[in-house]
């Protein structure tokens, strides 16, 4: 089983890499982590610990990761800036990494008023290339006060950037930036207007973006037409096109027009230049991840993890 | 005198660009637009956030900080245009309140932490 690091440097890949977002856990011990794994595990090369997603607290990015890497999957584990200082997310980065977790997604984070405690402080002590750039200095064996960090993590560092918000011509040199920062892959923010996702990757092609960082679209699996909505009015950053959302809700059957839609956009966004694979999120909690990476003809990556490693 | 300098400064930045004071000016690089009124405090380009009318994530009635300092950076002298895309260091929480005149004319502005500076440059 190649690291998501090995994947990302062959030099002529033999298949699209998948990663995908493990549902934020509260309670239930590692079995609640370990039901995702056995549901998801199969079909992607690593999965996303994500870090206080949508600005509400769950069970923390370092934790899921840790338990994820005990579980078998390879970990990319988030880290946003709202939420903690430089001290605390280079303590984060360097305690996950003693662990094994070596695998980062660097962002800014929503802001606290996307969440359920809008009351809360802001911290955003760095912003995310900011964030990229210590991290990448914490790989090469030095904390931001220059004190020296012996060994150096080995850290496969990565990124988010949004397509398809504004100012659109601007994302792909925001992705240089976090580029020339020390991300190597960009994980790109799930986009409804196929257009803004072509003019993404045509400029990343031109400019050589995607010769630097791999390209991984993010394709979400929702039920329906609800989902489309309130994506469209709550989520910042995302926009649903009336014609999208119209066509799934008069559909006969909305949860299979809802797959139809994710089925379209992920072979649209394969067949994009520089599009090295995709990210997934599952709002569906069934086995719909399976039947479209089955449907877009890609292999099974890994059998089920034994239920030795799920033990735990 | 320094207190003074920090007066006058504030006297003039704050009803034209806002400034919080951060001691640590970036306006010539940044469209002469401050990133500090960027609700996340972002120095480095806009969150992903952004509205599909161009207003912030945080304050719906604002405009993107963000949006109109790349906006007007395309109109300013191509070098500070170039610096637009630079990778700006981490803000040093120390200058806060300080006038960054003095910190440009000191070069304490310019300082970063010792391990910011990546090994290959
Ligand atoms: S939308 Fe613009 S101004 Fe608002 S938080 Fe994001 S970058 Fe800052």
């Amino acid at each position: 089983m190649s690291s998501l690091a090995e994947l990302l440097t062959e030099p002529t890949p033999a298949r699209p890499v998948i990663t995908a977002e493990c549902p934020p856990v509260d309670g239930g011990g590692l079995n609640a982590i370990s039901e995702h794994v056995r549901r998801l595990a199969p079909y992607v090369d690593a999965l996303n610990a994500t870090d206080n997603a949508a600005a509400h607290a769950h069970a923390s990015n370092v934790a899921v990761a840790i338990a994820l890497n005990r579980l078998g999957v390879e970990p990319i584990m988030q880290v946003a800036c709202r939420d903690k200082n430089r001290l605390a997310l280079e303590a984060d980065i360097v305690g996950a990494a003693l662990h094994g977790v070596t695998t980062l997604c660097c962002m800014t984070g929503d802001d606290v008023t996307a969440g359920d405690e809008p009351e809360t402080g802001r911290v955003f002590d760095m912003d995310s290339p900011q964030l990229i750039r210590a991290a990448n200095r914490l790989a090469q064996g030095r904390y931001l006060s220059g004190r020296p960090l012996d060994p150096a993590p080995p850290l496969l560092i990565g990124a988010v950037e949004n397509p398809g918000a504004p100012p659109y011509a601007y994302r792909v040199r925001r992705g240089l930036k976090k580029a020339a920062a020390g991300a190597r892959f960009l994980q790109l923010q799930i986009c409804y207007h196929e257009d803004r996702l072509t003019e993404f990757t045509n400029l990343a092609e031109s400019t050589g973006l995607n010769r630097k960082v791999a390209l991984l679209p993010t394709i979400c699996l929702v039920k329906g037409a609800k989902a489309l909505r309130f994506m469209n009015e709550r989520v910042p950053g995302i926009a649903v096109p009336q014609s999208v959302i119209d066509l799934v809700a008069n559909a006969s059957d909305e949860r299979e027009a809802a797959y139809q839609l994710a089925l379209e956009q992920a072979k649209h966004a394969l067949s994009l230049p520089g599009v090295r694979g995709l990210h997934f999120a599952d709002f569906r909690h069934d086995d719909t991840l399976g039947r479209i990476v089955a449907d877009l003809g890609l292999p099974t990556v890994r059998g089920a993890p034994d239920s030795e490693a799920i033990a735990v | 005198m320094v207190q003074l300098l920090a007066t006058i400064e504030h006297a003039v930045k704050k009803p034209v660009w806002g400034c919080t004071m951060c001691g640590q000016c970036v306006l010539h690089k940044t469209g002469l637009t401050c990133p500090m009124t960027c609700p996340k405090n972002l120095r480095n380009g806009p969150c992903g956030g952004v509205r599909e009318d161009g207003n912030c994530e945080v304050e719906p009635d604002m405009p993107c900080v963000w949006v109109k300092a790349q906006d007007r950076s395309e109109k300013m002298p191509r070098t500070w245009r170039e610096q637009f895309d630079d990778l700006r260091p981490p803000v040093d929480n120390r200058l806060q309140g300080t006038s960054s005149w003095k910190n440009l004319l000191t070069g304490r502005d310019k300082q970063v932490p010792a391990g910011w500076q990546s090994d290959e440059e």
